[in-house]
């Protein structure tokens, strides 16, 4: 791999130590994947920021990778944490664990991240415009950065993230490259979609499709007339949490979609395949066993906020009601009185974390939320049951 | 017998083999306090990888799994050295941050559990010294 006189600086430890451990590892999997040369990024998103998942290990080396001189070089946000970084015992996290979990925000904090941790930079000013190559982890904010934003983005891993924020750069291959944004097959989506929760049926029924497809993972889906903000989320978490979807097309409504041709292999997807995806995220026998609901996955836009506002105005929730969003959008919420409604209903906020990584396994029986990929964790990862609802139904299923 | 590969992570190892067809999930599927595989019904559940030269096609799961072989180094139960077939993200990233010495790229169907393995990552060369 070619390096620039910067780059081989850094690697041969004449910036530091995390510099240089920053850039071994980028070399190492430039290597791997071929790549020819190393590109300038202008922003990363590092996952592996839970103490739950990180552990010891992971916070001691981080620590090392910011006593070692390791300074982010370019715009760098974090995943979700564990808990409420200023909320948690709310929430029924251990002081133990929050003491954990500040340390690695810390440690974070000394590399100048900025330590909002969320799932949604791109809604919180962590926000690349049309070609921008970027190094992000979390695999639904890659998703939509690459197909409705347009920047480019292979789908990093924590230390892979942190290495090129740390050096300001990425190799150059996969996603970056325009050979690999082209779309592999054609999705012909059948059916009207109507919300959140229909988005994220399809993102199931197009993941699981694509599963054990051989070669690029990039549908070109045709069929959906109109799409928001929070659907292209939706849709974007659920496709690349099924599938391994790292850049979809969607025509009409993302950028790169009017610059490639559909390719001719057609899949269609029925208005019965979703109803059948939809039936496959709900594995409880009656409403009555929900005891959790969650909206937020991927954190919520401040629209979202504001329809849960209008929905609990003057109401009380019968059950823990979590709802995940990112600090920044948060204090919209708490600018505009939103979230004085909804705590008044007896909702939480969980900013900085959600349903998906804080540490609640086994503490409920069954959760009822709008989102695909939070029915995927919640029955992998938390051993809950679950009921994919629609936006409203969600709250209102709080409310029973 | 020599096996020659391509350095992910340099350094020289010597020690036996311990050889798998599966994939490995460090995190979740490699204890971090005492080196065992503990992912239900892996052919190398129940075996330590401490010390051993470990062989496996390559890795899969979770990228904290990066984090698991570091902490594992720590515990002082790290696999002495590494070998893929075709190495990945995971591995490749775990064993720069732990620094353990580690080659891909190889016929790993010639080595099996139990055979003396000399390793030198750096320059990408294995010998099967016994077996």
């Amino acid at each position: 791999m070619k390096l620039t006189p910067e780059e081989q600086s850094m690697l041969d430890g004449s910036q530091g130590y995390a510099a240089q451990k920053a850039m071994q590892i980028l070399t190492a999997l430039g290597k791997i994947y071929g790549a020819e040369r190393l590109i300038p990024i202008t922003s990363a998103q590092i996952s592996g920021v839970s103490y739950a998942n990180l552990g010891e290990a992971g916070l001691q080396f981080l620590s090392e990778m910011a006593e070692g001189g390791g300074r982010a070089r370019v715009l760098t946000t974090l995943n979700p944490a564990g808990m409420d970084i200023e909320n948690w015992q709310v929430l029924g996290i251990s002081p133990e664990f929050a003491e954990n979990q500040t340390r690695v925000l810390d440690a974070f904090a000394r590399m100048n991240v900025i330590t909002t941790a969320s799932c949604t930079p791109y809604l919180i000013g962590n926000t690349p415009h049309f070609g921008e190559h970027i190094a992000w982890a979390e695999s639904s904010a890659v998703c939509y950065a690459n197909s409705v934003l347009g920047a480019r983005s292979n789908r990093e891993g924590g230390p892979s993230a942190l290495a090129a924020a740390l050096t300001g750069r990425t190799p150059a291959y996969g996603y970056h490259l325009d050979a690999h944004r082209q779309p592999a097959l054609t999705i012909e989506v059948q059916t009207p979609l109507d919300e959140n929760s229909d988005f994220g049926a399809l993102g199931k029924v197009i993941g699981d499709k694509l599963q054990n497809w051989q070669g690029r993972r990039v549908p070109f889906i045709r069929g959906v007339e109109s799409a928001s903000v929070e659907n292209l989320k939706s849709f974007g978490a659920s496709v690349a949490t099924y599938g391994g979807v790292a850049m979809f097309h969607m025509a009409g409504i993302t950028p790169e979609a009017g610059y490639v041709a559909p390719p001719k292999e057609v899949i269609p997807v029925s208005g019965a395949e979703i109803r059948q995806a939809r039936e496959a995220m709900i594995d409880i026998s009656s409403a009555s066993e929900v005891d959790f609901v969650s909206l937020g996955c991927p954190h919520l836009s401040i629209k979202e906020i504001a329809r849960i506002a209008e929905l609990l105005a003057g109401k009380q929730v019968t059950k823990e009601f979590w709802i995940t969003t990112a600090r920044p959008t948060k204090k919209i919420a708490d600018m505009m009185g939103y979230t004085a409604v909804i705590e008044a209903a007896g909702a939480k906020f969980a900013a900085d974390t959600c349903c998906v990584v804080a540490p609640i396994e086994g503490r409920f029986n069954a959760l009822a939320t709008d989102s695909a990929k939070a029915c995927y964790y919640a029955a992998a990862k938390n051993k809950f049951k679950t009921a994919l609802l629609p936006f409203d139904d969600v709250v209102l299923e709080a409310l029973k | 017998m020599i096996l020659h590969g391509r350095t992910i992570y340099e350094g020289i190892a010597e020690a036996e083999a311990l050889v798998t067809t599966q994939g490995i999930s460090f995190f979740g599927g490699v204890d971090p306090e005492s080196g065992v595989v503990v992912e239900r019904g892996h052919e190398l559940e129940g075996k330590s990888i401490a010390g051993r030269v470990l062989v496996f096609p390559r890795g899969k799961g979770s990228t904290v799994g990066s984090y698991t072989l570091y902490r594992l180094k720590h515990n002082g139960m790290a696999p002495a050295a590494i070998i893929n077939a075709e190495c990945e993200t995971i591995t490749a990233v775990g064993c720069i941050i732990a620094e353990i010495p580690c080659v891909d790229q190889v016929e790993i169907e010639r080595i099996q559990t139990g055979d003396r393995v000399q390793m030198d990552a750096t320059k990408g060369s294995i010998k099967i010294l016994t077996r």
